[in-house]
């Protein structure tokens, strides 16, 4: 049994520790707002973060999250960061099809969280890892940066 | 896909469409809508339309929503005629039924970018009888004449203020016959048409609480992983699951058409247990097949002389007088889809009846597919369609939703069937690959006075639709293969050739390939007459004003002849596609011998919008789209497999690589315009021409590679 915090409650799960941990949230604990892409840290769409740092949960044991503290997009909210990211992206209607969209939020609320300012050089390396089939980049970039209030070059 | 050209309606329907190894369906929908899918406590007005007695307004959209805003767009036409606070609606995905045939297309089916062209009026009609409905039954109910009532705001008024509303009224006018004569708003009373309004999905999307197929839980449910043939088309010839057999949470191993299916309690165990079954198989006709010797055969088909679009005047005599003469041979290759949601279905099949919950496109198709493998007649079988994770025209297929209904019946569970990424990609119905050869003609000014174009490709159409291909012409091959530009002298010819790599309906479908060639041409013959390529196309479109507006409106908003700083350089492209006339500029540069794109310029003339937000993303998404297909879209084979798995090895464009993309709208009154894919098309073309102004080397094929 390997226990741990999500969106600061207590969850645990009785499976072998090497289970990634997306699998763990969307099928044993059935949050699924957290997307399977690629299941090779190839595209971003399974971010969350772990003791607030972000990372790709289907590459992720779950052992490697005991103990910790686990925040998917169900929660993300809870956190100014997070709160003002998914403001800027209602704001801006950053979503076409969404699939991608849990995976962007947790990155672009990681990179606001540890850069309250972002440059745009910084949106590029902190978002490079998400990736977004239907293009929605522009406004991606744009929703950061109106989330920080900061201005696109 | 575009509008085929004099569809008899629901030509698809009678024509059926092939599913797997041959099998033809003609499925017909439920004739009628009903109340059976209308809550308790709500009437269903039409087929669009249901108000429950707390007031509530459900609208159904009988379109999948894949990221191309029809969620919003639909609804939004039926509340306009409706009169509801559009912001207050509900909306449901609509189940198969004939009455939501598409009847651009003549199937429930959601593509082509027609779901508003289709809707324009449909909706509006419907939402404007829903309400006449809403308005006697208030006049009846009071004892008045219609005229002396008005509905607005989910309200009806009537004489000596009285008021009813929706909810009050449902139920009587749910009784009323249909009104005729319809009378639609005049586009200058809209109140939510045309104005830019934010998506009713969004809140969803970023709270991570839209449901996706592969969200989709039923109780009892059970997790399938599949092994599939590395080469598409191969078949079990035997396997060993006695390892599998015996891992954790495995409760079934079974053999379906397509592979080896695990079942078992989590998606995660299924997928260890697939993995460790070893099977043997007959890999089929396909096993040899191979990247050169698919392009070998396309360039032997060539020599047939194939199916002619056009013939006007003489090329072969027009050449011979011509002062100059341009030769050019245009390649494309195979495409994945790769949405991002991998393709993934949720089957409930039991004796007497079928659940099946999805990402579905073409619910006619899943409904015959189901139909046919369950043995159950179409009432039967509920089909629901979820969000969809992205489309593009994969999920038109259904042999994802075939296997987990085969084996929801082989194990007697609802089971959810999940794909990985590599079974995603190395099992797609593949963009088809393309080989075009151009020659054209100038006269001693530089003038164009003959153009040739003859191209060789697989056809979709002749899998799924073949009843559709007459004569050698597949209609979804030959999309903008006509120039706009006035030349005389013309000869448009296409070759109908079978790879055997199984090829799909892609975003643009065959504009992508065809606008290429055109608009590279086009641009190759301007070099050689020693004529600016924008100023070249202008003169050639005297005939056609809207082409020639949204070229000069780009020209002019890109900056077009003002001087760059070095090292960059601008391209021009033109094209018309799903009713939609769009000119866009590149502004390229080459880095580290790679192109990089740094900006591009959209002029659209796209007639009435719905929703010029949604019109904004669906730019923006087909230049990201396009870009990925020109930097780096590139599907190989060898010894009949896939050679990409990942997005390592078919990569997308990333946030670092996206240009500034600025766009122009030209405000017009004509009839609406598809626009979720004729942008992709055209860059490609357009960034070409820009890497020619820029380095003088012309790139003829896809993707783009300098050295």
């Amino acid at each position: 049994m390997i226990t741990f915090t999500v969106n600061g409650k207590q969850a645990s799960a009785d499976v072998p520790g090497d289970t990634p941990l997306l699998w763990v949230l969307r099928d044993t604990l059935g949050m699924t707002g957290t997307k399977f892409g690629c299941g090779a840290q190839l595209c971003g769409a399974c971010t969350v973060h772990l003791d607030g740092q972000p990372v790709r949960s289907c590459g992720t044991p779950v052992s490697a999250a005991a103990g910790k503290k686990v925040t998917t997009i169900e929660g993300v909210a809870a956190s100014a960061a997070g709160k003002k990211v998914q403001a800027a992206w209602a704001a801006l209607d950053v979503p076409q099809c969404g699939y991608c969209q849990s995976g962007q939020i947790m990155s672009a609320t990681a990179l606001l969280t540890a850069k309250p300012k972002p440059t745009d050089a910084d949106i590029d390396s902190a978002m490079a890892g998400n990736i977004c089939r239907c293009g929605t980049y522009p406004r991606i970039r744009a929703a950061i940066h109106k989330a920080a209030g900061s201005k696109e070059a | 896909m575009s509008q085929l050209k004099n569809p008899s309606r629901r030509t698809f329907l009678k024509s059926g469409a092939a599913v797997g190894g041959g099998l033809v369906i003609g499925v017909s929908l439920p004739g009628m809508f009903n109340n059976a899918f209308a809550a308790a406590d709500s009437s269903a007005i039409n087929a669009w339309v249901r108000i429950g007695s707390d007031n509530s307004i459900t609208i159904l959209c009988a379109r999948s929503e894949m990221g191309q805003g029809v969620v919003m767009a639909l609804p939004t036409l039926v509340a306009e005629e409706l009169e509801v606070d559009l912001n207050k609606v509900k909306v449901e995905f609509a189940p198969p039924g004939e009455v939501y045939i598409n009847s651009m297309l003549g199937g429930q089916l959601t593509g082509g970018s027609t779901s508003v062209r289709d809707a324009w009026e449909k909706l509006r009609i419907a939402g404007a009888q829903a309400r006449m409905m809403l308005v006697a039954a208030a006049a009846q109910e009071w004892g008045v004449d219609t005229a002396k009532c008005t509905a607005r705001n989910g309200m009806v008024s009537g004489p000596k203020g009285k008021m009813a509303k929706y909810g009050q009224l449902a139920e009587a006018a749910s009784k009323l016959p249909v009104p005729k004569d319809v009378v639609l708003k005049d586009p200058s009373k809209f109140r939510y048409v045309g104005k830019p309004l934010k998506r009713m999905d969004t809140a969803g999307k970023i709270t991570g609480k839209t449901e996706f197929g592969i969200d989709v839980k039923l109780p009892g449910m059970l997790y399938a992983s599949l092994a599939q043939c590395p080469v598409i088309g191969g078949k079990v010839v035997s396997f060993d699951a006695a390892k599998a057999k015996g891992m954790p949470g495995v409760k079934h191993v079974v053999q379906i058409t397509d592979g080896v299916a695990v079942v078992a309690d989590s998606w995660w165990q299924a997928k260890q247990a697939r993995d460790a079954i070893d099977v043997k198989w007959d890999e089929g006709p396909n096993k040899a097949l191979n990247s050169e010797s698919v392009s070998a055969g396309l360039a032997t088909a060539m020599s047939q002389p194939g199916a002619q679009i056009k013939q006007q005047g003489n090329v072969a005599e027009a050449m011979k007088t011509a002062a100059k003469t341009v030769q050019a041979t245009y390649e494309m290759p195979f495409l994945s889809h790769s949405p991002l949601e991998p393709m993934n279905f949720t089957a409930d099949v039991r004796k007497d009846s079928a659940l099946l919950i999805g990402s579905i496109q073409f619910q006619q198709l899943a409904m015959g597919m189901a139909s046919a493998i369950t043995g159950l007649k179409p009432e039967q079988i509920t089909i629901k369609t979820t969000f969809l994770g992205g489309g593009f025209g994969r999920r038109i297929d259904c042999d994802y939703m075939a296997q987990a209904v085969e084996i929801s019946k082989t194990v007697g569970a609802p089971v959810k069937l999940v794909w990985t990424r590599e079974d995603d990609m190395t099992h797609d119905f593949y963009r088809p690959i393309s080989l075009t050869q151009m020659s054209g003609g100038l006269d001693a000014s530089g003038k164009p006075v003959a153009l040739s174009f003859k191209m060789s490709s697989p056809s979709v159409t002749a899998r799924l639709f073949p009843p559709l291909v007459k004569d050698g012409v597949d209609p979804l091959m030959t999309e903008a293969i006509l120039v706009p530009y006035d030349i005389p002298n013309q000869s448009v010819a296409t070759v109908i050739h079978d790879t055997g790599l199984r090829v799909g309906y892609m975003r643009s479908v065959s504009h992508a390939l065809n606008v290429f060639a055109n608009e590279s041409f086009i641009d190759e013959m301007a070099a050689a007459a020693g004529k600016d390529p924008y100023e070249y196309r202008l003169a050639l479109l005297d005939k056609q004003p809207r082409f020639k507006n949204v070229l000069q409106l780009a020209a002019e908003k890109a900056g077009w002849g003002k001087p760059l700083p070095s090292g960059r350089a601008r391209g021009i492209g033109l094209m018309e596609g799903y009713d939609t006339y769009m000119a866009q500029v590149a502004e390229v540069s080459v880095v580290d011998g790679a192109v990089k794109v740094h900006r591009v310029v959209v002029a659209v003339d796209l007639g009435r919008m719905v929703n010029p937000n949604i019109v904004e993303q669906q730019l923006e998404s087909n230049i990201v789209f396009g870009l990925t297909a020109l930097l780096y879209g590139d599907i190989t084979l060898k010894d009949g497999r896939v050679q990409q798995s990942n997005f390592h090895e078919y990569k997308l464009l990333r946030m670092p690589e996206c240009p500034k993309i600025e766009m122009h709208i030209v405000k017009s009154t004509e009839k609406p315009g598809g626009i979720g894919e004729p942008g992709m098309a055209l860059l490609s073309p357009t960034v070409a021409n820009a890497v020619f102004a820029l380095t003088g080397k012309r790139l003829r094929k896809m993707p783009f590679r300098l050295a």
